[in-house]
């Protein structure tokens, strides 16, 4: 059966460090999953960003990239979420 | 990307930082084509189907709080009302508990947080099977421990049960008696005008109305509405009504997603989302602490029936706005045991039965999760449960009544019920002999419907 497209939106915030979007962009290409747009800021020091992914073809399914996100955030010391767009999309959009 | 990071932000919020989760999700299922003369193949048809449809409704619930990151609390399975399983059978109360027994046993087995539906329609009369069901719910109820039980003994159209609701009170004497701290009538609520799509307990049930499965889920947002009500401390009412509503559109389209997924993953119809704004134990997730944040000092005091009727009308409009098929109860639950402002408003003496009965008419639920003395007559129960269904038969509208006469208490004593119900005060009430309007029995006529001043 053909997968069907799936944009996903992780969120990262913590204390701002070297590496966080390296970290997280290996996981992504290691898992075969595309990122398609990324934003980011820091704010008193404060990291802050939101990464769009598609996991059409990703090698792992939602509930192993939450596992994979949720140890980078324990190593990074960072807080990291991930969602189907589509509850963004319901939410702010009529 | 389409959607912006402050909107990103503003979602993931609602959940990691104020409690929005889906309360429920319920899978009502139809039970009729199971009734049989025989008990045991009656019981073994009921846990087959049971044990089956619940097993794949924890497994697609798990895929969606993943999906979505969402925490779905509880899973649950509202049942046809039992008591026309019990109609080939008689009128034999231990059929009924090996019936309660069944349902106990089917969602122990499939992990189901609590089983609805062990209950009767008797607003204009009974017959004897409802009689059955009514007699066993002492015992249905405290040798079981995920059953609820509900029983409709009103309605607009009908008028109120009166033999019914006399004889209410006397089985929630009886049920009090057995099991810790009453814990059983925490796990029955009886009404005037009972929805039959309801996904919240103690009243879910399958009503005859519903096709054979349908998914409704309960959403729980009080934290994200008193959020926004705190973020919004400056203006006038009238902006803050549009501030709710806008909050409340935005919880309900994300409970309806993840409600419609649920029914087609599960190949069974979407039936509604309950936008009741249900608040659980944990600090911040009140709907004392919404109206406290309008700025009324503690839910009780003067003002807090009027900041209840905007906040609910509020909540109201926004969800019609963002679902076409909102149902269920659909009003602002006040269960004084599982929300802590108005546990502290209660303990504080602020909050009184009398007054929480004037929040009820203008809110759906009703007096729920309330602990009495455990002196308090069986009549002064069935009156006080009187009160509050003529305010939904009046007004043509549900409401409910949940109250526990725990044994051995005293007014101001805490009891604790553990997990998802919480803790109550034990509410003082007035001690008088009220004894003979109840036990007059009878039906209370329909009110008219015209002559609406």
């Amino acid at each position: 059966m053909k997968k069907q497209p799936q944009v996903c939106i992780i969120t990262v915030t913590g204390q701002d460090k070297v590496g966080i979007i390296a970290r997280l962009a290996t996981a992504m290409a290691e898992a075969n999953i595309n990122i398609i747009d990324v934003n980011q800021n820091i704010m008193e020091e404060y990291f802050v960003m939101t990464m769009a992914v598609d996991i059409e073809h990703s090698k792992l399914d939602i509930e192993q990239i939450r596992g994979v996100l949720d140890s980078i955030g324990q190593d990074m010391g960072l807080a990291i979420t991930f969602q189907d767009q589509n509850i963004f999309k319901v939410m702010h959009r009529i | 990307m389409s959607i912006s990071p402050e909107e990103v932000f503003e979602t993931v919020g609602m959940t990691v930082d104020h409690h929005f989760d889906i309360r429920t999700v319920t899978l009502s299922v139809n039970l009729k084509d199971c009734m049989d003369r025989n008990i045991e193949r009656l019981c073994g048809r009921i846990k087959k189907r049971i044990i089956e449809k619940g097993a794949l409704l924890n497994k697609y619930a798990d895929r969606l709080e993943h999906k979505y990151g969402i925490p779905i609390t509880n899973r649950r399975v509202a049942v046809t009302p039992v008591s026309l399983l019990l109609e080939p059978l008689g009128r034999d109360v231990k059929y009924a508990v090996k019936i309660a027994k069944a349902l106990d046993e089917a969602a122990n087995k499939a992990d189901i947080d609590f089983i609805g539906g062990f209950g009767a329609m008797v607003q204009k009369g009974a017959t004897a099977a409802d009689e059955a069901l009514i007699d066993s719910i002492p015992q249905a109820l405290s040798q079981t421990s995920r059953v609820c039980s509900f029983l409709n003994l009103a309605s607009t159209r009908a008028g109120m049960n009166m033999n019914a609701i006399e004889k209410f009170g006397r089985i929630l004497k009886d049920l009090a008696g057995k099991g810790e701290n009453a814990i059983g009538c925490a796990k029955i609520a009886v009404f005037a005008n009972v929805p039959e799509d309801n996904p919240f307990m103690a009243g879910a049930h399958q009503g005859i109305g519903e096709p054979d499965f349908a998914i409704n889920i309960g959403i729980s947002g009080p934290g994200v509405v008193c959020n926004v009500v705190q973020q919004n401390a400056d203006c006038d009412l009238t902006e803050l009504a549009e501030v709710i509503k806008k909050t409340v559109f935005k919880i309900t389209r994300a409970g309806e997603l993840i409600g419609r997924e649920l029914a087609s993953y599960m190949g069974v119809d979407f039936g509604i989302v309950d936008i009741s704004l249900a608040s659980t134990t944990s600090a911040g997730d009140s709907v004392a602490g919404i109206i406290e944040a309008m700025g009324v000092g503690r839910v009780g005091q003067p003002g807090s029936t009027a900041a209840l009727a905007l906040l609910i009308d509020a909540a109201k409009k926004g969800g019609a706005m963002a679902s076409s098929l909102v149902g269920g109860l659909s009003g602002t639950f006040i269960p004084v045991s599982e929300d802590a402002g108005m546990i502290r408003a209660a303990k504080e003496g602020v909050l009184t039965i009398e007054k929480l009965e004037a929040l009820t008419a203008v809110c759906s639920v009703g007096l729920d999760m309330i602990a009495v003395p455990g002196d308090t007559s069986a009549e002064v129960l069935s009156a006080i449960i009187a009160d509050e269904l003529a305010i939904g038969v009046v007004n043509n509208k549900t409401t409910g009544v949940r109250i526990i006469p725990v044994p051995n208490s005293k007014p101001g004593q805490i009891v604790h019920f553990g997990g998802l119900l919480g803790s109550a005060p034990i509410m003082k009430l007035a001690k008088t002999q009220n004894s003979a309007f109840v036990r007059r029995k009878g039906r209370i006529p329909p009110p008219i419907q015209s002559l609406r001043n």
